[in-house]
């Protein structure tokens, strides 16, 4: 009846009866059972079933702390390994399968459904809580020879020479001794399943597959699509599978874009966008281009008519005294070679 | 802390999971739904073994953790099975035995 240490914060204590754990234990068991409890409410309300399933994995987690907590090591190291690592990624694994978009409707079919399965879930939590308040759970034994709770059977050979090893050592003696045979029928249970699973997830195929050239045939005689289908819109603000190639008359093109995209409305339709938009980006990238030390080829023209004078200015600096003239006439003839040698040096520098 | 607050809990997300069975349509969250109250009666199987002071609660929530994996391999399968045959995986669409 003495009460534990806190020094052994979150262990089992081991020597004696215990009415009370340690604080440490009380501590996590009530921060982390308020997230396992918030974990499995959210399991039930959260709409998507992708949020159900990662709110019942943080669950999983804090039941892994508590098999620790309470002695069970190998259970708690099981329970993260097959429970969240296999079982969790299989359920969100069949999910993505099945469609992660598939909510469920809020639409009652049976009238007074929710309404009844409420009052029942309270009823059956009120019952079981009850219960347990009304059990006389007596005295917790713990792993260290405590004794059982009155009306516990003695404990028989197998038991008690498992109870003297450590955790993992006495549960394989346990296993290999005491409960054997449910080990054998567990191999039995898991062929079975697994058999099970193959012949289930399993599609015979009823018609032999199509071969290239029946493909190519039937297109021919279909005549509706006979070229390749359009390319999703390749634009210079989008380049992006969702977005749609233009048909001449501006309007879009549903068959360039995928038709899991279409079944999700995920079409983003960029035909009615501004034009401003587009100007905007013309200037844009101009001012990257002139970054870049390249000319752009919109005002190429402009350049070359105006730049008689201003070119061999940035000339001289950059391309040697020899490419210096003073006179228009020899700006004229050296003209295309200074831009070419600043062009150059420019790139050179950036 | 009384240790026998774990199996109020264990009661406790028991009784959500079976809630969540009765009001959920989607067959995999019915299913998560399910894994839950496996997961809540193992708590109470392991705060069972402490009360006892011996390692056969322990082997019995191994013994359920091996047949939920078995249970959830099948189950799934089943949802996968009925899925491509509906293209649906709500409960209320499965009311037929064959179609």
């Amino acid at each position: 009846m003495s009460m534990a240490t806190d020094g052994m914060s979150g262990g089992v204590v081991l020597a004696e009866q215990l009415t009370r754990t340690s604080t440490g234990e009380a501590v996590q068991f009530w921060i982390l059972g308020a997230i396992a409890l918030i974990g499995a409410l959210g399991t039930v309300f959260m709409k998507k079933a992708v949020h159900s399933a990662l709110m019942l994995a943080s669950t999983m987690l804090c039941l892994a702390l508590f098999y620790m907590a309470q002695g069970a090591v190998f259970l708690g190291v099981v329970q993260i390994v097959v429970y969240t690592g296999a079982i969790m990624m299989l359920f969100l694994f069949v999910l993505m399968l099945v469609g992660v978009s598939s909510a469920d409707s809020l639409k009652e079919t049976l009238r007074g459904q929710r309404v009844a399965a409420v009052l029942a879930g309270l009823g059956f939590g009120i019952l079981l809580v009850a219960g347990i308040a009304n059990a006389s759970l007596g005295n917790f034994a713990g792993y260290g020879g405590g004794t059982s709770p009155s009306g516990a059977a003695a404990p028989d050979e197998a038991t008690r020479t498992a109870m003297d090893q450590s955790n993992v050592n006495g549960l394989a003696h346990l296993i290999f001794t005491k409960y054997v045979w449910a080990f054998e029928i567990t191999s039995a249970l898991l062929i079975t399943a697994a058999l099970g699973a193959m012949v289930l997830a399993h599609r015979e195929r009823l018609k032999p597959r199509k071969t290239q050239r029946e493909l190519a045939e039937a297109r021919v005689r279909d005549n509706v699509n006979l070229a390749p289908m359009p390319a999703p819109g390749v634009y210079a603000r989008h380049n992006a599978v969702d977005i749609p190639a233009l048909l001449p008359d501006g309007s879009i093109s549903e068959l360039s874009v995928n038709a899991t995209l279409r079944a999700r409305g995920q079409v983003r339709d960029v035909s009615r966008e501004p034009v401003h938009r587009v100007a905007e980006l013309e200037e844009s990238a101009e001012v990257w281009m002139e970054q870049r030390g390249e000319v752009p080829p919109a005002r190429h023209e402009d350049e070359e008519g105006a730049s008689g004078a201003a070119d061999p200015g940035t000339g001289p600096g950059d391309g040697g005294p020899e490419a210096a003239p003073e006179d228009p006439d020899a700006a004229g003839t050296t003209h295309g070679d200074s831009v070419a040698a600043g062009a150059g040096s420019k790139e050179s520098r950036s | 802390m009384n240790p026998a607050n774990y199996l109020y809990l264990s009661a406790l997300l028991f009784t959500i999971g079976a809630a969540g069975v009765l009001l959920r349509r989607n067959a995999i969250v019915v299913f998560m739904c399910v894994e839950l109250m496996l997961n809540a009666t193992n708590l109470a199987f392991v705060t069972f073994a402490r009360m006892h002071g011996n390692y056969d609660g322990q082997i019995i929530a191994f013994f359920t953790m091996v047949v939920a994996a078995a249970e959830v391999v099948v189950g799934l399968s089943i949802i996968i099975a009925i899925f491509r045959a509906r293209r649906t995986a709500s409960v209320d669409d499965a009311n037929l035995m064959k179609w």
